[in-house]
C-alpha cells in the first residue's frame, strides 16, 4: 500500500467519524436540543470532510461541501433562520454528503444531477447570498446555477403590459437564490432619489386574480425600475404547492415621484400583501433581505463556543487498530482459554489433595484467562449508533420515494454489539426500514382518516437482555392484513386451502422465501426477495426474528443476536456417545418425561404430551445420521428418553432426544465452513477442555429437516417412513 | 522440512504411503506433519472424512487418503501420521501411513498420469514420478478435498 493510500484511507476513515458528528449534531438541531455548539460542531465537520476532500481532489465533494458550509455559517451568523424545510435541507445534504464520501472512497461516480439537485436546495436557502461566492461556483462543473437573468423586455415598453401581460416564468431551476429582472424605464438610471418597495403577495393576492407583473409594469410607468426577485421561500420540488405564494420582490424605483404615487399602484392589493415602502438608499444599497420574518430564527449565539476539549463533553481518547490485529488477539485469547482448560483438566487428572498449591493456581489461571478473554471482546464492541444513523439516512430516502411522511425514533445507541454483527446487520435493518415505509405505513392520507398523524413514526430500539441484544423496529402503521397474506401464501402455493393457521402462523408466512405481498414491484421493496432475506441473515449471525403485529396499531419486528460471534454458552451433552454442544439460548427445559406421556404417531415418530400440548420428538442422533443407542422399542426397557425442549422460528416447540446433559459453558466457537463446509444438522465446533471438538449442534436445521418443514403445511397425517423398518 | 529450492527448476514433493501405495504432494502445499490424534467424526460426511482436529484452535478435516483412492479404510496403528496440508485459504488433513522423504526432481519427470480406468482416480492425480523401485503418484489436493467427494457418501 503506498503512502499515499494509507493516508486516502485514513481521511475517509475520519469521515466517518465526521459524518456520525454532523448526523448527529443535525438530530440534535432537528428536535431544537442543539445549543451553539452543537452548530459549531457541525459545521467543523462539514469544513473537515471538505478540507479533507480538497487534499484528495474530490472536486464534486469540496463543491458540495463548500455550499454546505455556507448555509451552517448563515445560520451560525443568524442570515438564515432555521425553519422545518431549512432542517429538511440539511438532513438531506447531510445524507448526499455521506453518499458522496462513499461513492468517492468506492471510485464510485454520483451522477452530476443528483448532487446538482442537492445543491439547488442549498442555494434555495443561502437566497441572494449565493451569487456573491463565484469562487465555488465557478471552478465546478456541477455548479451550472448562476443567476438568471429574465428578459422582460416587452415589460418595459409598457405597451403590452394590459391584462394579456406576460406571466412570471421563473426560469427551469430553482437554482439561484435571487433574479435579478431589469426594467428599462423611460427615464435615465442614474434618477438618484427613489423609493425601495419591498412587495410580497399572499396566496390570496393570486386567487383575487391579480398580477405582480401589472404591478411592476405601473411602477415602470413611474420611473425607471429595478426590480430583484426573491426565491428563498421557494420551497423544494417534491411537495411543492403550485397554489402556494413563495415569491417576494423588490422594486426600485428611481426618480422624484410622490409618495402617495407609489402607494397607489398598490391600491388594488391592499391587504393581499406585505408592502414595505421606504425612501431608497444610494443605488449600491444591500441586497433586499428575505420578506418574511424568519419564524424560527435562533439567536445568533457565537459568544457561546466551549473549548474543543472540554473533558465532559469530549470524546474519550481512542487508539485506532487494524482490525486484523484484534482479531489474532481474540483467536489468541480463545486458545488461551482453552489451554487453561486443558491444564484445568491435567490437573484434575492427577488427583491431588485439595490443599495443592497448584489447584490454587489453575483457579487464578482461569480467572485471569475469563478476564482477559472479557477484555479483549469488549474491544470488537462497538455502539449501534452509527448502524442506527445509517437507517435514518435509509428512512428519509425511501420516504421520499413512496411519498410518506416517516420519523425515526431510535433508543439505545450505546448499546455495544460485536463489529462483525453491526456490519452484517446493515443490510437487513436497511431491508426492514424499507418495508416498514413500504408496506408497514399507510399514506398520509389513510393515516389521517384513521386518526393519526400524518407523519409515521419508526421505533428502532437496541438493548443487552440476558447475553442477547434485542433489536426491535416498530412502525406505528395499519399492522399486517392477515387475509392478504394467508390469501398470498394460498396463490403461491406455500400452504394448503384447509390448513388452520394462528395469526402468528399467519405472520410467519412472511418469511417465507419468496414471499412478498407487494402488489406491484416496486423500486423500494417489494422485488420478491423480500423477508426471507432478513431472516437468513440474522440466522446465519446466530439470531432469530419475530413479528408482532396489532391491526391499526402497527407492526414490530424483533431481532435477538448474542453478544458475539466468537463466544457461545452452550450445554454440553451427548449423543450417541459423542459429546456435543447445543447453544442454551434455544433450550427452554430438560426434562425426562412420564413414559405415559410419549405417544407413537404414525410408524417411526413420537410426540410428547406436555401441558396440555403436543410436541413432536426428534432424535438428534438419526437427526445427524449416527447410530442411535437407543431407539423406540427399547425405551420401555430402559426407561424415558432425556428430552430438551427447544424453541425454534421454524417450529415453534420441539423436543430433542439425547443421552445425558453434562454441563453448561462458554465455548469457544470455531466454524467448520472455511476448511471443510457447512453441516445439516451443526452450526459449528468448539474445542472442549481435553482438546478435542465437539460439534454444536443447529437446532433449527435440526427441527426443520423433518419434512415438510413448515408446520403450516403439515398434513394431517404424517407420512408413512419407508427407511426405517417399524417395531 | 527442507527448505525451497531457491533455484525453482527443481521440484520438490512429499512422499508417503497410503494402502500400500506412494503418494506425493507438492511441498509447497505441506504445512506440517503430525501425530495422529483422535478425531471428531462429522455427521452426513462420506467415509474417507474421518473427523476434525484441533490445529492449535483451527479445527481441520481429516482425510482418510487410502479410503479416498478407493484402497480401503486406513488400519489404525499408532505410527499413522496427518500431512496436514493448505491449498488456498483451506486447512486440512490427510491420514497416510507413513511419510516416507522429500522428494527432489525436475519438472520434466513428472509424466502425464496413464489412462487408467477408474476415473475417481485418475482425477484426483496430476500426474505420476518414476522411482527407483516403482513410482509415486503425484496427488491434486483440490480434487481429493473437493465437495463432489461428500455428496457421494
Amino acid at each position: 500500500m503506498t503512502a499515499r493510500n494509507a493516508i486516502r484511507d485514513t481521511f475517509f476513515e475520519e469521515c466517518e467519524e465526521l459524518l456520525e458528528a454532523l448526523v448527529e449534531g443535525l438530530a440534535q438541531m432537528a428536535v431544537g436540543a442543539g445549543d451553539g455548539e452543537t452548530l459549531n460542531a457541525v459545521f467543523r465537520a462539514v469544513h473537515s470532510v471538505k478540507g479533507g476532500a480538497g487534499a484528495f481532489a474530490l472536486e464534486a465533494l469540496v463543491g458540495f461541501a463548500h455550499r454546505f458550509e455556507t448555509v451552517l455559517d448563515g445560520i451560525r451568523a443568524g442570515r438564515i433562520a432555521l425553519t422545518p424545510e431549512v432542517m429538511h435541507t440539511l438532513l438531506r445534504s447531510a445524507d448526499h454528503l455521506a453518499e458522496q464520501v462513499e461513492a468517492a472512497r468506492d471510485d464510485r461516480a454520483i451522477a452530476p444531477e443528483v448532487t446538482a439537485g442537492f445543491l439547488a436546495n442549498l442555494y434555495a436557502i443561502l437566497g441572494e447570498d449565493a451569487p456573491e461566492e463565484p469562487d465555488g461556483a465557478g471552478d465546478d462543473p456541477c455548479f451550472g446555477f448562476a443567476a438568471v437573468a429574465l428578459d422582460l423586455g416587452p415589460l418595459g415598453a409598457g405597451a403590452g403590459l394590459g391584462a394579456d401581460g406576460a406571466g412570471f416564468g421563473v426560469g427551469s431551476s430553482v437554482g439561484p437564490g435571487a433574479e435579478v429582472i431589469g426594467f428599462p424605464g423611460p427615464g435615465p438610471r442614474e434618477a438618484a432619489p427613489g423609493w425601495r418597495v419591498r412587495f410580497r403577495p399572499l396566496p390570496a393576492l393570486y386567487a383575487h386574480g391579480h398580477d405582480p407583473a401589472a404591478l411592476f409594469a405601473a411602477l415602470a410607468d413611474l420611473g425607471p425600475v429595478t426590480v430583484t426577485l426573491d426565491l428563498s421561500d421557494l420551497p423544494p420540488w417534491e411537495g411543492f404547492d403550485p397554489a402556494g405564494a413563495w415569491l417576494a420582490w423588490t422594486i426600485r424605483l428611481a426618480g422624484a415621484v410622490p409618495e402617495a404615487a407609489v402607494r397607489e399602484v398598490f391600491d388594488f392589493v391592499q391587504g393581499l400583501c406585505l408592502l414595505d415602502i421606504a425612501p431608497d438608499d444610494p443605488p449600491a444599497g444591500p441586497p433586499a433581505e428575505p420578506a418574511a420574518a424568519p419564524p424560527l430564527a435562533p439567536p445568533p449565539r457565537r459568544e457561546a463556543r466551549a473549548p474543543e476539549d472540554d473533558p465532559a463533553a469530549g470524546p474519550k481518547p481512542t487508539l485506532r487498530v487494524d482490525l486484523d490485529r484484534v482479531d489474532r488477539l481474540i483467536n489468541a485469547v480463545g486458545e488461551l482459554i482453552i489451554n487453561q482448560a486443558m491444564i484445568e483438566q491435567s490437573v484434575l487428572d492427577l488427583t491431588l489433595s485439595s490443599e495443592a498449591e497448584v489447584i490454587g493456581h489453575v483457579e487464578g489461571y482461569r480467572l485471569l484467562a475469563r478476564d482477559l478473554q472479557e477484555a479483549v471482546m469488549a474491544i470488537r464492541a462497538q455502539p449501534v449508533k452509527p448502524l442506527f444513523q445509517r437507517m435514518s439516512r435509509i428512512l428519509r430516502e425511501a420516504a421520499e420515494a413512496t411519498g410518506k411522511q416517516a420519523r425515526l425514533v431510535t433508543l439505545g445507541e450505546a448499546t455495544e454489539v460485536d463489529k462483525t454483527v453491526i456490519e452484517r446487520l446493515a443490510d437487513p435493518l436497511t431491508h426492514m426500514i424499507r418495508n416498514a415505509v413500504d408496506h408497514g405505513l399507510e399514506p398520509p392520507a389513510a393515516r389521517l382518516a384513521a386518526g393519526k398523524p400524518a407523519e409515521g413514526t419508526l421505533r428502532l430500539s437496541a438493548a443487552h437482555r440476558s447475553g442477547s441484544v434485542i433489536l426491535s423496529l416498530r412502525d406505528d402503521g395499519a399492522g399486517l392484513d392477515r387475509a392478504r397474506i394467508r390469501a398470498k401464501a394460498l396463490a403461491r402455493g406455500l400452504i394448503s386451502p384447509e390448513a388452520d393457521l394462528t395469526e402468528a402462523e399467519i405472520d410467519n408466512l412472511l418469511f417465507l422465501p419468496g414471499f412478498s405481498t407487494a402488489e406491484k414491484v416496486s423500486n423500494l421493496s417489494g422485488r420478491g426477495v423480500g423477508l426471507d432475506v432478513v431472516k437468513n441473515a440474522v440466522t446465519a449471525l446466530g439470531g432469530r426474528v419475530a413479528i408482532a403485529s396489532v391491526p391499526g396499531e402497527g407492526t414490530e419486528f424483533t431481532i435477538s443476536l448474542p453478544l458475539t460471534l466468537a463466544v457461545m454458552d452452550g450445554m454440553v451433552i451427548s449423543v450417541a456417545g459423542r459429546t456435543m454442544v447445543i447453544p442454551v439460548a434455544s433450550v427452554i427445559e430438560t426434562l425426562r418425561p412420564d413414559p405415559a406421556d410419549l405417544h407413537g404417531l404414525g410408524p417411526q415418530d413420537r410426540v410428547l404430551s406436555i401441558r396440555g400440548r403436543f410436541l413432536p420428538v426428534i432424535d438428534v442422533a438419526q437427526g445427524l445420521g449416527l447410530p442411535a443407542r437407543r431407539n423406540a422399542a427399547q425405551d420401555g426397557a430402559e426407561g424415558p428418553p432425556l428430552l430438551l425442549l427447544v424453541e425454534t422460528e421454524s417450529q415453534s416447540h420441539c423436543a430433542l432426544v439425547v443421552d445425558e446433559v453434562h454441563d453448561q459453558r462458554q465455548v469457544v466457537i470455531k466454524g467448520l465452513e472455511a476448511n471443510y463446509g457447512a453441516i445439516p444438522g451443526v452450526a459449528a465446533a468448539t474445542v472442549l477442555g481435553d482438546g478435542r471438538i465437539a460439534l454444536i449442534l443447529d437446532a433449527e436445521a435440526l427441527t426443520a429437516q423433518r419434512p415438510p418443514a413448515d408446520p403450516a403445511a403439515r398434513p394431517p397425517f404424517p407420512n408413512a417412513g419407508v427407511s426405517h423398518a417399524s417395531p | 522440512m527442507q527448505a525451497l529450492d531457491p533455484a525453482r527448476q527443481d521440484a520438490e514433493f512429499v512422499t508417503f504411503f497410503a494402502g500400500g501405495q506412494s503418494f506425493s504432494l507438492d511441498i509447497t502445499h505441506v504445512r506440517e506433519i503430525r501425530r495422529w490424534t483422535a478425531v471428531t467424526p462429522l455427521p452426513h460426511a462420506p467415509q474417507e472424512v474421518l473427523g476434525v482436529m484441533n490445529l492449535r484452535g483451527s479445527v481441520i478435516p481429516i482425510y482418510d487418503l487410502a479410503a479416498r483412492f478407493g484402497l480401503g479404510p486406513t488400519p489404525e496403528n499408532p505410527r499413522n501420521v496427518v500431512v496436514v496440508a493448505m491449498i488456498g485459504p483451506q486447512t486440512v488433513g490427510l491420514l497416510v501411513e507413513a511419510v516416507s522423504e522429500i522428494l527432489s526432481v525436475d519438472r520434466a519427470q513428472v509424466q502425464d498420469t496413464p489412462d487408467i480406468r477408474a476415473d475417481s482416480t485418475r482425477q484426483s492425480i496430476t500426474g505420476v514420478i518414476p522411482l527407483q523401485d516403482g513410482m509415486t503418484r503425484v496427488i491434486d489436493l483440490a480434487a481429493v478435498i473437493q465437495p463432489r467427494g461428500r455428496q457421494a457418501a
